[in-house]
């Protein structure tokens, strides 16, 4: 017997399989008694199988070094999944849904009337210092009033096991296609637990996305031509990016593979000559999508593409601007946004959040900074973080002082202890933290994935969960445990 | 399709076949020289000239040794044509199309360029050069048999064997080059007294033909004995031996006529068919056939720009539907 639950650390912490040593959560009981009923060999088998399959797979993501170029590397993956009670999950993806609506009628009415700065719910000053807010945008009018097609939103477990959304990514969220391939490779590996238990299934996305997409086109009553436009091989998600277009049976397209026209209509370069372009999936962000719109020195981007798009011969996925609402700042407001639009309390908690624009909150954090975790507004994947309790005293100094020089880029968190669940570390288990990324697709209707990516933090301790930072990721289960 | 998608599997077809060939070549080359007489062997260095490499050679290595040469054609990734380099940039345009190719054939460009590059090494050692340009060789079939067992068979596919067609027919012409580097002609006189070299004649031919995996298939269609001018005649005008000259663009023909604004380009295939045709191969010493191989790549030359300009370029200028 490889894996003994009852000498598994749970303790001090939430954990996702265990309540305590020995002690499994109901929804976790068939999937703990199989895994402790496997041999040390069988487990080191599946461990390996897994591998396998996922170098077979040629699931990758792509590191780029100045010396090797572009190197792929196997996706690290734990074989041992994260569980969710179905009833839980119920109410996650209401949360989701809800939060998700408030913030495409956020993004809409700040490139509008402004409602909710006019009513002094949020600050005029935020808006005017925002790095993600598009001047360009204002007026602008996207199919059925939707910007964020694509949401990735972080959620986290704190101690008490409640569910806190950390962080919501509305430019290019990535990882969906980790999710599948996660569900793929758990098949191969593990035939038996699905037919023993009720998992929901994932499979849907690429076709939901398809959908999502379809109903952006311009053009009605035909088969819409949909592209996914990708920055190229050196990005870290090019992977995901030939997925999708793949399983969608889009066409995965450069910037320069695009052209926009007099009539400015996007058409793509084909051996036939031009052919139109409907709906765009841009994995490029707003900066680089346009050198006439935006930054002039792009060579990723398509000249005029958002001349296309704000003259509605185009659907761009996400809208360009949608950002605004990707902020750590904006972050602080959304449960006031949800009152706001919606009448209604925020299903899902935001992690507590100073914001240091605020005097009184600076002061706060600059009086507790060995204590709270700073971030600043803009940045992603995990950068630019500082988590006070395990910083020196010099990178403490460091972040009052960037703090003080620039208050609009920085909020705090209490530290959260992140949920734990156990991961196979060499042949024994043992506790690492994860964090969730459920999808939620917007336009005439909303699809919320069936869990989402899980990424799990390998190194012991630490709680970063970015591939690019030693993260790894797990399959997710949503198990419906009283169907048996 | 995207032109910038044809352009890569083009490309992608191109390189591959370039590797597979560039191995064919090393070894006809080196049981050529196996088979000579010390006295006449020309060494390695004919195959730069003949891969088009001689200035940068030149400026790459001090002296034309073997370890150099074969360094230089298999493993430096300094030379843009080495079997290496090709197979680096069959793996930079099968990245370019991972929607497109079949997810087995992208693992297998993956390997196939992975392990080239590890056993690197293998192919300066005389006694292992062998197995490691047979194991390109086998790669590089086993792609292209997926990608003919896995893909859909249309457009992209058809650009595909566009490349594979083209490459190949160009790389058998300097497979044959270095036959008539090698060797005079049967009858040449040395020192030693007249035709001397005849005995070889034969055998030489043979290897060229096992070389290009064609032996059986010229017993099968010739049914003679192996002579130089029925060897020349197969090679380059027979159309159903799939390494032949004849049969390759037949084939881009046939893929030519089924994609949209061939025609000029399908007229410069009919042209080089007929010269082809006109050749009379009986009277085709050395010089002569070194002479109608450089035309030949120049005709293949042509024909791929015309390949580019028609569809790779980034079509009209002016988009349909402009005020």
């Amino acid at each position: 017997m490889a894996i003994n639950w009852k000498t598994y650390p749970a303790r001090g912490v939430y954990d996702t399989l265990l309540a305590a040593p020995g002690e499994v959560r109901p929804v976790a009981s068939g999937l703990c008694a199989y895994l402790a009923s496997l041999s040390e060999k069988e487990v080191r088998d599946r461990r390996a199988a897994a591998d396998l399959a996922i170098r077979n797979l040629g699931i990758t993501f792509t590191v780029y070094s100045e010396e090797g170029g572009s190197i792929d590397r196997a996706w690290p993956f734990d074989i041992i999944p994260r569980v969710i009670a179905r009833g839980e999950w119920a109410r996650i993806e209401r949360g989701l849904r809800q939060r998700v609506e408030a913030l495409n009628l956020f993004i809409d009415d700040i490139y509008h009337d402004q409602r909710i700065v006019k009513d002094k719910v949020f600050p005029a000053e935020l808006l005017a210092d925002s790095k993600n807010f598009r001047p360009q945008c204002v007026g602008a009018t996207p199919a059925h009033g939707i910007w964020a097609h694509v949401c990735g939103s972080d959620l986290v477990r704190d101690r008490d096991g409640t569910m806190y959304v950390l962080e919501d990514n509305l430019r290019v969220p990535s990882g969906v296609s980790y999710m599948l391939e996660n569900r793929l490779v758990m098949k191969r590996v593990f035939p038996e637990l699905f037919e023993n238990t009720t998992i929901l299934p994932v499979d849907d996305y690429p076709s939901q996305l398809f959908d999502c997409l379809s109903s952006l086109s311009p053009r009605r009553g035909r088969r819409p031509e949909v592209a996914v436009l990708t920055p190229g091989i050196h990005n870290s998600a090019y992977f995901e990016h030939a997925y999708l277009a793949q399983q969608m049976g889009a066409e995965l397209c450069l910037g320069t593979d695009l052209v926009v026209g007099e009539d400015d209509c996007v058409y793509k370069k084909a051996i036939t000559g031009l052919e139109r372009v409907d709906v765009i999936y841009r994995r490029i962000d707003d900066l680089f999508l346009d050198p006439e719109a935006f930054n002039p020195d792009s060579v990723i981007g398509v000249k005029g593409l958002f001349r296309a798009w704000r003259n509605g011969k185009v659907g761009l996925a996400n809208a360009p601007g949608a950002g605004v609402a990707d902020d750590k700042v904006v972050y602080a407001f959304v449960p006031a946004m949800i009152r706001y639009y919606l009448d209604e309390d925020a299903i899902l908690p935001n992690v507590p959040t100073y914001k240091c624009v605020d005097r009184k909150e600076r002061e706060y954090v600059l009086a507790n900074l060995d204590k709270l975790v700073v971030k600043p507004a803009n940045e992603s994947g995990g950068y630019g973080m500082l988590i006070g309790p395990q910083a020196g005293s010099a990178e403490l100094e460091a972040f009052a002082r960037h703090i003080r020089h620039d208050p609009r880029n920085y909020i705090a968190q209490p530290m959260i202890t992140l949920s734990t669940a156990p991961t196979l570390v060499d042949d024994h288990v043992e506790p690492r933290h994860v964090d969730l990324r459920p999808f939620v697709l917007s336009s005439k209707a909303t699809y919320v994935t069936t869990g989402g990516l899980t990424r799990v933090a390998l190194r012991k301790g630490s709680t970063v969960v970015n591939s690019s930072q030693g993260g790894g990721s797990k399959d997710t289960w949503i198990v419906d445990h009283e169907a048996g | 399709m995207l032109s910038g998608h044809a352009e890569s599997i083009y490309w992608l077809g191109r390189y591959v076949e370039r590797a597979e060939d560039g191995a064919r070549l090393a070894n006809v080359h080196a049981n050529l020289l196996l088979d000579l007489p010390r006295k006449y062997t020309f060494g390695w260095a004919p195959l730069i000239a003949i891969t088009g490499g001689a200035g940068l050679f030149a400026e790459l290595y001090r002296e034309p040794s073997e370890r150099n040469v074969v360094r230089f054609l298999i493993s430096d990734e300094k030379n843009p044509g080495s079997i290496l380099s090709s197979l680096a940039c069959a793996r930079e345009n099968a990245r370019l199309l991972r929607d497109l190719l079949p997810r087995e054939a992208w693992e297998q460009v993956n390997e196939l360029y992975l392990r080239a590059k590890q056993d690197a090494g293998h192919s300066l050692a005389q006694g292992r050069r062998y197995d490691y340009l047979e194991a390109v060789i086998r790669g590089a079939q086993q792609l292209t048999g997926t990608l003919a067992g896995t893909m859909a068979h249309d457009y992209p596919y058809d650009f595909l064997r566009l490349g594979l067609a083209l490459e190949r027919a160009d790389m058998t012409t300097r497979i044959i080059d270095v036959r008539s580097a090698n060797l005079l002609d049967g009858s040449a006189k040395s020192d030693d007294g007249p035709g001397d070299l005849a005995p070889f004649e034969t055998i030489q031919w043979m290897s060229v033909l096992r070389s290009l995996s064609g032996y059986q298939v010229y017993r099968q269609t010739v049914r003679g004995p192996v002579s130089h001018a029925d060897v020349l005649r197969f090679l380059l005008t027979d159309t159903r031996f799939p390494r032949s000259i004849g049969f390759c663009l037949a084939q881009m023909d046939t893929l030519l006529r089924r994609l949209p604004r061939s025609s000029a380009i399908t007229r410069d295939i009919g042209q080089l068919v007929g010269e082809l045709e006109r050749v009379d191969f009986d009277r085709l010493d050395r010089q002569a056939l070194h002479r109608y191989t450089d035309e030949l790549q120049i005709g293949f030359g042509t024909l791929h720009d015309r390949i580019s300009a028609t569809y790779f370029l980034t079509g009209p200028a002016t988009p349909p539907g402009s005020a």
